[in-house]
C-alpha cells in the first residue's frame, strides 16, 4: 500500500476496514469525537449507537461469540471506559477475542486529572488480555494490528486500545502491515506428538471413560472434530455451560451439561470415570465443586488445552496437552482410525449400563400438572416452536440454567451467555450482536426481570435497528437464583430478593415501539411463542410469562460440596 | 519454598505493573522484586523471589508466561544459580564504634563508602542471608539505616536466559 499522510482518527478507520471489521457497537463522547467524525465519512464497516457503553461492549462481545471473528467496541474516555469495564471483564472471564478502542484526553493531560480522565489501561489490565496506550501516531496502525492479532489467537480475549485525542489529531503516513510477529507472544497450536500418542493409549485402554467438553470446544471450532471423535469410540460426552452445543445435545452419547447445576448422569459419570478427557475446560468451582472430593476416586485425565495455565490448575492432571483442541482432536481421530486397537467392548458396556441407570433418575423431571406456569415447560415449548434452530442469549440466574438444561442446543455458537463473570444485564445487548451477525436468524433472549432491567435501554436500539429479537421473560418475581439460595440455606430468609413494584413490561415494550404480551396460564405459553415467531416475526416481541415463584433449579450441587452430593428433586 | 524466578520482558511502560499485578490479583507472594533493562535496552530483566508450594510456583510460571510482554521466564532454583543483593548500612561511627564498624565491614567485604565525623556508609553485596548476618552482627542502636536491592539472580555456567 502506498504512503500517505493521515490523522490519527482515519489511521483508526483504516486499520477498521483493513480488519474487514464488519460492525462497530459504541458510544460518542468528547475523547473520541475526532473518530467519530470519520465514521461518519466512510462506508466500510457500520456504527451501532447503544444506549449504554456497557451494552455496547457486550453486544460487540456476543458478535464475536455467535460468528468467532473479533468483536469491535468504541467508547469515550474515563465514564465510557468504566461503563466498558464489566463488558470487558465479561468477555475476558470467558475468552471472548474483542478489540476496545477507548478515547483518552490529549496527551500533555494525562495525570493532570483532567475533565473525563481515568487511567484506563490501569483499570482494565486485570480483565484484559492484554492492553496499549498509544501515545504516538506513528504507533497507531501497529497496535491496532497487534491488538487484532493478540485477541484472535491463542486463548482469545479482549484487547484495550486507549487513544488519547491528540493522537487522532496528529498525522503520519499510513501503513497496515499485512502481517505481525511478536517475540513475546507464540501461541502453542500443535500439540506435543508424544503426549497425544499417551493419551489415545490412555483412551482406549479406559474402562469408564468420559469425554468433558468446555467453551474452549467451541471458541476453537472443534465441534465436527470432537463428534468425530466420540461417535468413533462410543465414549459418553458431558459439557460445561460453554461448551454446550459443541456437541450436540439430542445425541444419545450426550450426558447433559454437568456441574453445579448439571444433570445427575454427568456429574456421576464425572465422579466415577477412570479415565477423563478434558476439552478446552478448565475444572472450574461450578463444574467439580470441590477439587478435594473430587479427588476422592482414583481416574486419570488428559487435558487439552491452548492455555497451558489452564492445565493442572485446580486440578493436577496425568497427560496435558497444549495446543489447539480442533487439531489435538484431528490427531487423536487420526491415531484411533489408523490403529486396531479399540476400546473393550464388555467394560464400555458394563459402564453404559451404569450411566443409564443414573439417566433413569430422570433428574430434570418436573411437575408438568401444575396450574402455575413452569420455567422448564416455557424453555421446551421454545426448543419446540423454533425446532431447536435459534440463537439464544441469557443473563445470569435461574432461567439461564433452565435454558442450558432445556434448550437442547445441538450446533455450537447457539448459546450465548456469560459464564465465568456472571453478568446480569447482558442477554439483551447480547441478543442484539447476535442479530446483527445473523438478521435472519431467530433469536431468543431468556431472562429474568432482574436481569432485563439491568440494560432495558437497549430496547431503544433494538427499535432503531428493527432487530426482531425475542425477549422470553421467565417471569417469578424474585431475583431466583437468590431466592433459592436464600430458601437452602438462610433458612427461608428473603433479604432483598423480592422485587416490588415492578413495571408493566407489556406497556414498558410498547413504549419502546416493540410488541408486548403477558401470558399468565400453561396453556397459553405455546400459542404466545408462535406468535412471536410467527405473525410477529420482523417484530421485536417481549413476552412476559408469569411463572411459579417457588420453582427451583434441580439438580444442586451447593457451593463447596462434591459432584456425587446432588440435591435432586 | 522459596524461588527466584527471572523474567526476560518487553521494556514497555506499564510491564512492571502487569508483573506486580499478577501477584497480587492472584494471591501469590512477593519476597522481592527487581528490574532493570539489560544490554539490549528493548529488554528488561527481572528477578522476583517468591514463596509457594511446587504447584502455585508452577502457575506463577505459566501465569508469568502467558503475559503478553513477557518473552522468557526462568526458575533460577530449578538448576544451579547465583543470587547477590546489595544493601547500604548507615551506622553510628562514633568514638569506640568508629574502629569497630570498620572491622565489622572489614570481615564481611563490605566496604565504607561514605564518611561523616558521626557515621558511616557500608555497601555489603552478598546473599540475602549474608546481609542478614551482617545485620545481625551490629549492635542494633548502632544502626541508623538501612536499605536492601532484593536479590538478583543468574544461572551458573552455560544456563543463560537471553533470547
Amino acid at each position: 500500500m502506498a504512503e500517505m499522510e493521515l490523522t490519527g482518527a482515519e489511521i483508526v478507520i483504516r486499520c477498521l476496514h483493513a480488519e474487514g471489521v464488519e460492525y462497530v457497537f459504541g458510544y460518542p463522547g468528547g475523547a473520541v469525537l475526532n473518530i467519530y467524525d470519520e465514521i461518519y465519512k466512510q462506508e466500510g464497516f457500520k456504527h451501532i449507537l447503544a444506549r449504554h457503553e456497557q451494552a455496547a461492549v457486550h453486544a460487540a462481545d456476543a458478535y464475536a461469540r455467535a460468528t468467532g471473528r473479533v468483536g469491535v467496541a468504541l467508547v469515550t474516555s474515563g465514564p465510557g471506559a468504566t461503563n466498558a469495564v464489566t463488558g470487558i471483564a465479561t468477555a475476558y472471564m470467558d475468552s471472548i477475542p474483542m478489540v476496545v478502542i477507548t478515547g483518552q484526553v490529549p496527551t500533555p493531560a494525562i495525570g493532570q486529572d483532567a475533565f473525563q480522565e481515568v487511567d484506563t489501561v490501569g483499570i482494565t489490565r486485570p480483565c484484559v488480555k492484554h492492553n496499549f496506550l498509544v501515545k504516538d501516531v506513528k504507533e497507531l496502525a501497529l497496535t491496532i494490528k497487534k491488538a487484532f492479532y493478540i485477541a484472535a489467537t491463542g486463548r482469545p480475549g479482549p484487547v484495550v486500545v486507549d487513544i488519547p485525542k491528540d493522537v487522532t489529531q496528529h498525522t503520519c503516513a499510513f501503513e497496515y502491515p499485512d502481517s505481525v510477529s511478536m517475540r513475546s507472544y507464540n501461541p502453542t497450536y500443535k500439540g506435543h506428538a508424544g503426549q497425544i500418542k499417551r493419551a489415545v493409549q490412555m483412551l482406549l485402554e479406559a474402562k469408564r471413560p468420559v469425554i468433558y467438553v468446555g467453551g474452549g470446544a467451541v471458541l476453537g471450532n472443534a465441534s465436527a472434530q470432537l463428534i468425530d471423535f466420540a461417535r468413533e469410540l462410543g465414549y459418553p460426552v458431558t459439557s460445561t455451560l460453554m461448551g454446550l452445543g459443541a456437541y450436540p445435545a439430542p445425541d444419545p452419547l450426550f450426558l447433559g451439561m454437568l456441574g453445579m447445576h448439571g444433570t445427575y448422569e454427568a456429574n456421576m459419570a464425572m465422579q466415577h470415570c477412570d479415565v477423563l478427557l478434558a476439552v478446552g475446560a478448565r475444572f472450574d468451582d461450578r463444574v467439580i465443586g470441590n477439587p478435594k472430593h473430587f479427588a476422592r476416586e482414583a481416574r486419570r485425565i488428559i487435558h487439552i488445552d491452548v492455555d497451558p495455565s489452564s492445565i493442572s490448575k485446580r486440578v493436577k492432571v496425568d497427560v496435558p496437552i497444549v495446543g489447539d483442541v480442533a487439531q489435538v482432536l484431528d490427531e487423536f481421530g487420526r491415531l484411533i482410525k489408523g490403529g486396531a486397537e479399540r476400546p473393550e467392548e464388555a467394560a464400555l458396556k458394563a459402564w453404559w449400563a451404569q450411566i443409564e441407570l443414573w439417566r433413569a433418575q430422570d433428574c430434570l423431571k418436573y411437575d408438568r400438572g401444575a396450574a402455575a406456569i413452569k420455567p422448564q415447560y416455557v424453555v421446551e415449548k421454545l426448543y419446540e416452536v423454533t425446532g431447536g434452530e435459534a440463537f439464544v442469549t441469557s443473563d445470569v440466574g435461574q432461567h439461564q440454567m433452565w435454558a442450558a438444561q432445556y434448550y437442547q442446543f445441538n450446533k455450537p455458537r447457539r448459546w450465548i451467555n456469560s459464564g465465568g463473570l456472571g453478568t446480569m444485564g447482558v442477554g439483551l445487548p447480547y441478543a442484539m450482536g447476535v442479530q446483527f451477525a445473523h438478521p435472519e436468524a431467530m433469536v431468543a433472549c431468556i431472562t429474568g426481570e432482574g436481569s432485563i432491567q439491568m440494560n432495558i435501554q437497549e430496547l431503544s436500539t433494538c427499535k432503531e435497528n428493527r432487530l426482531p429479537i425475542k425477549i422470553i421473560l421467565l417471569n417469578n418475581g424474585y431475583l431466583g437464583m437468590v431466592r433459592q439460595w436464600q430458601e437452602f440455606f438462610y433458612e427461608e430468609r428473603y433479604a432483598e430478593s423480592y422485587v416490588a413494584s415492578l413495571p408493566d413490561f407489556v406497556k414498558l415494550a410498547q413504549a419502546y415501539g416493540h410488541e408486548g404480551l403477558t401470558i399468565e396460564k400453561p396453556e397459553d405459553v405455546e400459542p404466545a411463542l408462535r406468535r412471536a415467531f410467527g405473525e410477529w416475526k420482523d417484530k421485536l416481541v417481549f413476552l412476559n410469562f408469569i411463572t411459579d415463584p417457588r420453582e427451583n433449579v434441580y439438580p444442586m450441587i451447593p457451593a463447596g460440596k462434591g459432584l456425587s452430593e446432588m440435591i435432586l428433586v | 519454598m522459596r524461588h527466584i524466578i527471572s523474567v526476560l520482558m518487553e521494556n514497555e511502560a506499564g510491564a512492571l505493573s502487569r508483573v506486580a499485578g499478577l501477584f497480587s490479583a492472584r494471591g501469590y507472594n512477593i519476597e522481592s522484586l527487581t528490574v532493570a533493562p539489560t544490554e539490549d535496552a528493548t529488554l528488561s530483566r527481572m528477578t522476583i523471589v517468591t514463596y509457594g508450594s511446587n504447584d502455585v510456583v508452577e502457575q506463577i510460571t505459566k501465569q508469568l508466561n502467558k503475559l503478553v510482554d513477557v518473552v522468557k521466564v526462568q526458575d533460577l532454583t530449578d538448576g544451579s544459580h547465583i543470587e547477590r543483593e546489595l544493601m547500604l548500612v548507615k551506622v553510628r561511627a562514633t568514638g569506640e564504634l568508629r574502629e569497630e564498624m570498620k572491622r565489622l565491614a572489614d570481615i564481611f567485604r563490605g566496604r565504607i563508602i561514605d564518611v561523616t565525623d558521626k557515621a558511616y556508609t557500608i555497601e555489603l553485596t552478598g546473599t540475602g542471608s549474608k546481609l542478614d548476618a551482617f545485620l545481625e552482627a551490629l549492635d542494633p542502636a548502632a544502626i541508623l539505616e538501612t536499605v536492601r536491592t532484593g536479590a538478583s539472580g543468574i544461572g551458573r555456567g552455560e544456563r543463560m536466559l537471553k533470547i
